[in-house]
């Protein structure tokens, strides 16, 4: 194996920022914090799982930040004003959202449209809805908010797991087994390499298409509902530009924006630098949080520069002659 | 090699197939027989409907008329998938599997062993490995194919087709990006997987390379079915006669004696010209007013030498000369600098922009020979357009006419007229007459005379050849990439180039392998 595995180099940039923080505010190494951390960034956590599948089949979900935003209204004037229950809001909900993912990789796959301008016209279409339901925040009152609210396992050290951070972290262990060990997951793979030659195998690629989007949007949804337990409220207007935290996230983590290559722990490690720089932001306290952009944006140049560099380095021809034991 | 005459059905059966493309008839009543456990050599030059037969049998391009057998039974694949699906798999030269995958995935993708919804990793790379061995290779199937050379990547495609319960194995250019010791290998495959009783097509230009693995050869051209042998008593000569066509003809037009011709002024020289693995240094003197014309097989060299010669391709050895003095040839700026003129064999691709109209085309050369900052004023380019198209007899003489919508031969005059229009002194012409219908073959060949008369040095490169005969004053004859003949005046004919392609055939034939 030559060179370092981006997921690798991603790792090392999480824990060398970890020290760094550590040593200059001891109090960051804590597992306060770090449950903190974990809670904020749990919806993102969430969104950016989807965003890897999307991002290594080739293509990519700009929806998934409206989608959010649509799932808090909706939930929120279902359980408030319609009257709802809970539980059934949330299943109605994530019926809803996989159908418009369903219904996106449909467009992608049948008309051959480029899945930019699909998710594109997705983004507006959610975002538009939420604000057709309702242009205010609508705060949610229901029991059941409150008892997942306070829910969370104590960590030694004081911190606390909260419901959130193990919904989020059920799906990036869940992603990531059904990434790297199943059929799908191959297949997911198999069309970022090549669409025309996947199909050629023998992979359904119309299929694979529909069921990745629809995955997608499905996480948003959950992300959606995971947004409201945070907020305690449904806003048209929460959770914009997230579907760009995704992205970053996936492409820190070492994920291949043409396809192919990429992994659902790597953009969980991501998702987690992005956090501590916030975090960190918030300890110093005199650093405006638009920071955490400029960080992220930094960070993001210097991740896209080492992916060229690693596929320049993988386009070198490589003389291996064939082993021969006949 | 079978001695007696094989009772059983053939294995893949094709008849009568027929297939156009709007008015170009690509296919015309082919026939072709391959039985089981043979290695069948498929031949023909660029455009003779290897591809187009290839693609009608798996599905790729519906057919017109004609039926497949595959072992006794008729087949109508739809697509590539579901001819793999039958049985018939094809190994295109550039492999269709995914770089970015492992071996093991490539290997077994859509179809690995699983259990619980979860693919077993272990299992099936243990698998792959055991495939893989059969064909002689000892490999990490773990890594990512992109990590292993083409040969590698090659025989992954074949096992996994193999693999695939493939009856008919189709390899297309298998051999083309191989080195010789992996070729080696290649063939050491084929034959024991045709010993299992797979029967296999194998397309390729190294006639080397057939006399060495085939049991029969197939020939087409020009889309017709030209005769099925026996490799082994097949001589190449004849082989490469049905490969290039008529089986002789008659030395016409008007040709000026070969000590006239020497006494012409030299236009461009170049000597030990050449580019290491590209073509083999060469010596090359082009007259005024003189035709050369490169013959040879596909793949002998033809196309590098012009590109050579235009400044397309760099060479790396050798020293250019253009009346007398030693220039530098770089590029093909350099080329037009000097006064060159390319017009390069895929018309569609590198030549004609089809949405421009015939004016824009023919003045593109010159604007260029120009430089943006002197553009040709509107009257300029209308005068200039207006003159080739009379001279050329350009057809319809609409200057204002998209170059898409003119037949094959009129896009080819105002390719020609766009390299007139630049006054060059030397013009490359690869492949003038391709595609073009019979009555425009004739005129272009008519102008090629006519523009050499008017001093101009043409370079000219065709796998017609009788049309080489016609109107060449020399003809230089390559063979694996490299010069091995250069023949003038009288000794330019048919036999004479066929008999120089083939020379060293027998020998090779004889001593196995070069």
């Amino acid at each position: 194996m030559k060179g370092l595995p981006p997921v690798l180099i991603t790792a090392t940039v999480l824990v060398a920022g970890f020290a760094l923080c550590a040593v200059q505010f001891p109090n960051i190494a804590s597992t306060r914090v770090v449950g903190n951390l974990l809670t904020d960034n749990a919806f993102l956590g969430i969104v950016a799982t989807g965003m890897t599948f999307v991002i290594i089949s080739g293509g990519i979900d700009l929806s998934v930040g409206s989608v959010i935003g649509f799932t808090t209204v909706f939930v929120a004037l279902a359980i408030e004003r319609w009257g709802v229950p809970p539980l059934v809001a949330f299943v109605a909900i994530l019926a809803l959202s996989a159908a418009f993912g369903a219904a996106m990789g449909t467009v992608i796959h049948v008309f051959d449209l480029p899945p930019f301008i699909v998710t594109l016209a997705g983004m507006f279409l959610a975002r538009g809805a939420s604000f057709l339901l309702s242009t205010e925040s609508v705060p949610i009152a229901a029991p059941v908010y409150s008892t997942i609210s306070d829910f969370a396992l104590r960590m030694p050290g004081g911190g606390r797991l909260t419901a959130i951070a193990i919904i989020m972290l059920v799906i990036v262990v869940g992603g990531a087994l059904l990434l790297h060990l199943t059929r799908f997951g191959a297949n997911v793979y198999a069309l970022g390499g090549s669409r025309a030659t996947a199909s050629l195998m023998g992979v359904a690629v119309g299929k694979m298409t529909i069921k990745i989007y629809m995955l997608s949007s499905l996480l948003a949804g959950i992300a959606g509902i995971v947004f409201s337990f945070y907020t305690s409220a449904g806003y048209s207007l929460s959770a914009v530009g997230v579907e760009l935290d995704g992205i970053a996230a996936a492409v820190i983590g070492g994920t291949l924006l043409t396809g192919g290559q990429g992994s659902v722990i790597g953009t969980f490690l991501g998702v987690l630098i992005q956090g501590l720089i916030q975090t960190y932001i918030n300890f110093d306290g005199t650093l405006s949080s638009w920071w955490t952009k400029i960080a992220t944006g930094v960070l993001l140049f210097a991740f896209i520069a080492l992916q060229q560099g690693l596929v320049a380095l993988a386009r070198r021809p490589v003389a291996k002659s064939m082993g021969v034991a006949s | 090699m079978e001695n007696s005459p094989d009772p059983a059905p053939p294995l893949l059966e094709v008849r009568g197939i027929s297939k156009s493309f709007g008015a170009v008839r690509a296919l015309q009543q082919v026939d072709f027989t391959l039985r089981a456990g043979e290695v069948h050599a498929l031949l023909g030059e660029n455009g003779a409907g290897k591809s187009t037969l290839i693609k009608v049998i798996t599905g790729v391009f519906p057919r017109d008329v004609g039926i497949v057998r595959l072992g006794g039974e008729e087949v109508a694949p739809r697509s590539a998938k579901a001819a793999l699906g039958a049985g018939i798999a094809t190994v295109y030269q550039e492999v269709n599997l995914l770089p970015n995958l492992s071996v093991a995935q490539n290997l077994f993708l859509d179809r690995q062993p699983m259990r619980f919804g979860i693919v077993r990793e272990g299992e099936m790379r243990r698998r792959a490995k055991a495939l893989l061995a059969d064909f002689g290779l000892d490999i990490d199937v773990a890594a990512p194919l992109r990590n292993y050379s083409v040969a590698i990547q090659h025989v992954t495609a074949i096992a996994r087709a193999v693999d695939l319960s493939a009856r008919v194995l189709i390899l297309d250019e298998p051999t083309a990006s191989l080195d010789r010791h992996e070729v080696e290998i290649l063939f050491g495959i084929m034959r024991q997987l045709a010993q299992r009783g797979i029967g296999i097509v194998f397309v390729s230009h190294f006639l080397d390379q057939v006399y060495e693995i085939s049991d029969r050869i197939t020939v087409l051209r020009n889309g017709r079915l030209v005769g099925e042998r026996e490799t082994a008593s097949l001589p190449r000569l004849d082989l490469i006669r049905m490969m290039l066509g008529r089986e002789l003809a008659e030395t016409t037009g008007t040709r000026a004696s070969a000590s006239e011709h020497m006494a012409r002024e030299i236009c461009a020289s170049f000597e030990g010209y050449g580019r290491a693995g590209y073509v083999a240094p060469f010596n090359l003197e082009l007259r005024h007013g003189e035709v050369v014309g490169l013959a040879g097989l596909l793949g002998s060299g033809r196309t590098e030498t012009a590109r050579l010669v235009f400044g397309a391709e760099r060479a790396d050895r050798g020293q250019a000369r253009v009346e007398g003095a030693a220039v530098r040839l770089h590029s093909p700026r350099d080329g037009v600098r000097l006064g060159f003129g390319y017009c390069p064999e895929e018309r569609k691709t590198d030549g004609i922009v089809a949405e421009l109209s015939v004016r824009e085309n023919i003045v593109l050369a010159l604007q260029a020979k120009r430089g943006l900052h002197r553009p040709l004023s509107r009257r300029e380019q209308d005068e200039i357009a207006h003159r080739y198209v009379r001279m050329l007899d350009i057809r319809p003489a609409d200057p204002e006419r998209p170059v898409g919508l003119l037949s094959g031969g009129n896009q080819q005059k105002v390719l020609l007229a766009r390299w007139l229009a630049t006054s060059p002194r030397l013009l490359v012409l690869d492949e003038p007459t391709r595609g073009i219908d019979v009555g425009a073959h004739a005129e272009i060949i008519r102008l090629i005379r006519e523009l050499c008369d008017d001093g101009l040095s043409l370079l000219v490169i065709s796998s017609e050849l009788d049309e080489i005969v016609t109107y060449s004053d020399r003809v230089v004859v390559l063979r694996d990439r490299a010069h091995v003949e250069e023949l003038a005046g009288e000794a330019i004919d048919v036999g004479n180039i066929l008999a120089a392609i083939a020379a060293d055939g027998a020998a090779t034939v004889h001593e196995g392998r070069a």
